[in-house]
């Protein structure tokens, strides 16, 4: 599971109203390398909840790789950026998409219920008893 | 072969053997193709040459993934069955898995995804397989948690095999309610093989303006060709009285006559209808043999 995907993930356990950030607890991460593309990030940065991003990057043994507050859009999108060894537009690439996250868990924040991550899978099956019976959004 | 939803569970159905299936099987693999080609395309993303970020209902071994892939874009795939999970790892898919029930709601964050496909899955959530599932509930939960998840203005294209057109009325409406707009396309809707049936629903708009059309529903129906040849078959219309000894003047007519190149033609038009390969029309289609044949 890459960060990206951590970051979209939330919790559908019976009560709970906004279900994310989920904590991430990493056990093993993978590396595997795809081709940054500039104008995906672009697109992606608004959905991105970026202190969930910045504390899955810390958990899973990265901390140096973001700021921690906030985007630095100037930074990141800045001319040529893209061709520089280590510039933050790369920075963010290799957080979003080029770390996996092999072994570990995703806890709840609300209910505390946690998921397992198997081979990179997380499972994300609901018990009979904790599945919305009324649901919230309708 | 019964469809699978009859035969059990998907979670119990999708084991290792059947799982299997998916990686050996040619024309599986074919199927999966084509169908994931013609979701994408309804899916009518904006022709940018930007990845999007999609989603995938019911991913199973990544085969629908990957067409994605050869697009360009990155998706998240979820799906009941841990088999078909791990044979999605087996084949190196680029996209993110998670093991997932739709029925319960997609677990995502509120307008994150750019758009959604699902090949042959949602059928399923007709079907109650747990005492704890009741159907109605759950095709809300997955509507609502998809319309949620979903971008303004983004679409879904979910591909089904309804058992009758009661269901599909179901699916549609479940989707209206939970907001969408949009609709039903049918793909090929004169075979009983090549149909393939798409719910085609759009997010956030008021309508899809025009909802893309089916291939092979253009021209006219079926039914409405039979009614052209009307002239030749009025004798039979009239109503007679069928009794034992009823003489086979009707059967002896059609030999003498042959078929005919207006019959032919019909019946290409037809097998065209359905999606099969059929020789163009020419001035040679139909033509009467020499005698001395």
């Amino acid at each position: 599971m890459r960060l990206l995907t951590h970051n979209f993930l939330a919790s559908n356990v019976k009560g709970v109203s906004t279900g994310y950030p989920l904590a991430l607890e990493v056990a093993k991460t993978s590396i595997k390398e795809v081709e940054l593309n500039v104008d995906f990030l672009r697109g992606i940065l608004p959905k991105i909840d970026w202190r969930a991003l910045f504390a899955a990057t810390s958990a899973a043994g990265f901390p140096e790789l973001l700021a921690a507050e906030q985007p630095p859009e100037a930074e990141l999108f800045a001319e040529g950026a893209a061709d520089v060894e280590g510039s933050a537009i790369r920075r963010l690439h290799h957080a979003l998409l080029e770390i996996h996250v092999q072994e570990g868990t995703l806890v709840c924040p609300d209910s505390g219920r946690s998921f397992p991550i198997l081979k990179g899978v997380p499972n994300m099956l609901l018990h009979e008893d904790e599945v919305n019976k009324l649901c919230q959004w309708l | 072969m019964p469809r699978p939803e009859v035969q059990a569970p998907p979670e119990i159905f999708y084991n290792e053997s059947e799982a299997r299936k998916y990686t050996t099987s040619s024309r599986i693999i074919e199927i999966q193709a084509r169908i994931s080609e013609r979701a994408l395309e309804l899916l009518a993303l904006p022709d940018d040459g930007v990845p999007k970020m999609l989603l995938d209902i019911g991913c199973g071994s990544g085969l629908s993934g990957e067409t994605l892939t050869e697009h360009g874009h990155h998706w998240i795939g979820c799906d009941i069955s841990q088999s078909m999970l791990d044979v999605a790892l087996e084949r190196e898919t680029e996209g993110d898995l998670l093991l997932a029930d739709m029925g319960e709601g997609l677990g995502l964050r509120p307008g994150v995804m750019d758009g959604a496909i699902s090949i042959s899955a949602v059928q399923w959530l007709c079907n109650a397989d747990k005492s704890s599932h009741e159907p109605r509930l759950r095709l809300k939960a997955f509507f609502g948690s998809l319309y949620r998840c979903l971008a303004r203005g983004a679409r879904a294209v979910l591909q089904f095999y309804a058992d009758n057109v009661k269901q599909t009325e179901m699916l549609v409406s479940f989707a209206m309610k939970a907001g969408f707009a949009g609709g039903v396309v049918i793909d090929w809707p004169h075979s009983s093989k090549a149909k393939k049936s798409y719910l085609v629903l759009t997010c956030g708009t008021s309508s899809i303006a025009s909802l893309p059309k089916g291939k092979g529903e253009d021209g006219e129906m079926c039914s409405s060709d039979d009614d052209d040849d009307g002239d030749e078959s009025n004798d039979d219309q009239t109503v007679g009285t069928y009794g034992r000894n009823r003489s086979n003047k009707r059967q002896k007519v059609n030999k003498k006559n042959g078929r005919g190149k207006d019959w032919l033609l019909r019946k290409k038009e037809q097998m065209r209808k359905r999606g099969r390969d059929v020789p163009a029309d020419t001035k040679y289609t139909g033509r009467k043999r020499k005698t001395r044949f």
